[in-house]
């Protein structure tokens, strides 16, 4: 089978994110990037897939030239194709990115055959927008459900599974189909050295993203209020254990 | 000029959190109408009414007696179009952002996620949250219809008596959108979840092992509680991604959040924010998680639960 994954660049912050002074961007300096992390589940479960069921995959990314880190990342992993999707900023407004990998996917299709399943993260880490995936699929005519952490691969359909809040819906879809996937559906595994060293010399294929701007358009960023009061100090080690326990009994917790 | 409330529900139970939209909406506009898809949601008319709802829109079909992403986005497009109403909310759950960006994908508009604040004009200011609501986002909407969903837990759900009447709404949808029903469930069996315990024990990567949780599942055993844990330990293959909180996990609103040995990086925080309380225990004083704590007690969090426990049973005698 054929797979497609789509991924987005994100810059992995610690216990604080800092904006730049003109409120524009987070402040990256002093950041590493990572794969937003559904979607670096999303990889695996690619990887995955062509593992249990033969045929090839490919990751996809719109983002600036240095989400080449990301593709390569994937193929460490076992992605066997790249394609990177340039764009001077670190990201266009969701209906923009959906229309450019939308075209993206239809150039390559055309040329390569379809893609039996696509892949994308339930939502981006920074942005969280919740739509890309779905607005790609419904442009390809293509069915799509999202937060699954399941599938299972029968023929020309798939089984797919998401958690409710009363417990697990199973979709049955007729591939071609898109699915948003959420982590937890596997444990992604770390690259290997001969992994690392042959995502290297791999080719990442460059397709110029061409799209219209969309209705939302990012003024500016602003930190959330931290929380107002100061923290309380109920002691140091295992001698604080009584001061804990009435903390339960007035919270209503040891009754 | 109309606001109108897409209503989450499964199979006719009402999902409190489309009660926050209904609050959020009232804001927005003063005549607020709701949606209901499918008839098991007909018996819901009268508690959206106790909202603000003064019509409730419901359709009937046969494609909407389960869940459906695109069944439900479909008919969410249809309503806007026969309706037209000049804003269309849902709230953001995941149900709730997967079926708004379907409407808006068959629409062609634009959808904005996870919205706290709007501000109205030809085009509106809109404030969203991003990474999991620890920083917000000022955008611009332009749209003639526009579509959002309000962050989940920034509107508390209010009252506000009014007609609620029902007013049905034909849909006309393609046989083909039965592609995306539910075909199957596992009913998960009854009791407390990581999402509604009244107490989480959470342990983060300074637990050193899936044998080191022991403890902390005594601990939150004997108080009702369950036990969570950061991303550190499930990407160590410690814990399932079950119990993980945070960003990419499980949202968590305990009465009370013990977090053990947990920094509080900013994918866990997001997790842990709606916590009422928070108890930080942790070797270091200047850990994030200790400085958003409401309490917290320095030191070895293997030496700390298991003293809980133990005075915890010596109090119950």
């Amino acid at each position: 089978m054929k797979v497609l994954v789509c991924v987005k660049r994100v810059p992995a912050p610690g216990a604080k994110i800092n904006i730049t002074a003109d409120g524009l961007a987070v402040d990256t300096a002093y950041l590493a990037f990572t794969t937003s992390p559904h979607e670096e589940c999303a990889v695996e479960e690619a990887v995955q897939l062509v593992e249990r069921h033969g045929g090839e995959s490919t990751v996809l990314t719109l983002g600036p030239a240095e989400a080449d880190e990301q593709l390569r990342y994937a193929a460490s992993i076992g992605v066997n194709k790249a394609v990177l999707l340039p764009i001077d900023s670190a990201e266009w407004d969701p209906q923009r990115t959906a229309a450019a990998i939308t075209s993206a996917i239809q150039g390559i299709e055309a040329t390569d055959g379809p893609f039996d399943l696509i892949l994308f993260g339930n939502e981006s880490a920074d942005a969280g927008n919740f739509q890309v995936g779905v607005r790609v699929a419904h442009a390809l005519a293509r069915p799509i459900v999202n937060g699954i952490k399941g599938i299972d691969i029968d023929g020309d359909s798939l089984k797919a599974r998401r958690e409710s809040d009363s417990g697990v819906e199973v979709y049955s879809l007729s591939m071609p189909a898109v699915l948003g996937v959420k982590e937890g559906i596997n444990l992604p595994r770390y690259p290997t050295l001969k992994g690392r060293l042959g995502s290297k010399k791999i080719e990442v294929g460059q397709l110029v993203p061409e799209a219209v701007l969309g209705g939302q358009q990012m003024v500016n960023l602003v930190q959330s209020a931290e929380p107002a009061s100061a923290t309380i100090m109920l002691g140091n080690g295992p001698e604080a254990a009584p001061a804990i326990v009435d903390l339960l009994e007035e919270l209503g917790i040891l009754k | 000029m109309t606001v109108l409330v897409v209503i989450e529900h499964d199979r006719g139970a009402l999902s409190p959190a489309s009660l926050e939209a209904l609050t959020a909406a009232r804001t927005i506009d003063p005549v607020v109408h709701a949606l209901t898809l499918g008839a098991a949601a007909d018996s819901i008319a009268a508690e959206l009414g106790e909202h603000g709802a003064v019509v409730v829109h419901q359709v009937h079909h046969d494609l909407l007696s389960d869940f459906g992403p695109e069944a439900w986005g479909e008919t969410v497009a249809q309503a806007v179009r026969a309706l037209q109403p000049s804003s269309v909310l849902a709230c953001g759950t995941d149900r709730g952002n997967e079926v708004m960006a379907q409407a808006a994908a068959r629409l062609d508009l634009p959808f904005v996620a996870n919205v706290i604040s709007v501000s109205e004009a030809d085009v509106w200011g809109v404030t969203r949250v991003r990474w999991g609501g620890s920083l917000l986002e000022s955008c611009t909407l332009t749209a003639a219809t526009k579509l959002l969903t309000v962050s989940h837990h920034a509107f508390e759900a209010s009252e506000s008596s009014a007609a609620g009447t029902p007013s049905p709404l034909a849909v006309d949808l393609d046989p083909s959108l039965a592609r995306t029903i539910v075909t199957d469930r596992v009913e998960r069996a009854a009791g407390v979840t990581l999402a509604t315990a009244p107490l989480v024990v959470g342990g983060g990567r300074a637990v050193g092992s899936a044998d080191a949780f022991a403890p902390l599942e005594e601990l939150a055993g004997l108080l009702g509680g369950v036990v969570g844990c950061s991303r550190a330990v499930t990407n160590n293959g410690w814990r399932n991604h079950t119990d993980q909180v945070g960003q990419t996990g499980t949202r968590i609103a305990p009465d009370l959040y013990i977090a053990c040995g947990i920094s509080g990086a900013i994918q866990h925080w997001v997790g842990a924010m709606a916590s009422k309380k928070i108890l930080a225990i942790n070797t270091d004083p200047e850990a994030n998680m200790v400085s958003k704590a409401d309490y917290a007690v320095i030191g070895d969090l293997h030496k700390i639960v298991p003293a809980i426990t133990a005075e915890v049973r010596r109090r119950r005698g």
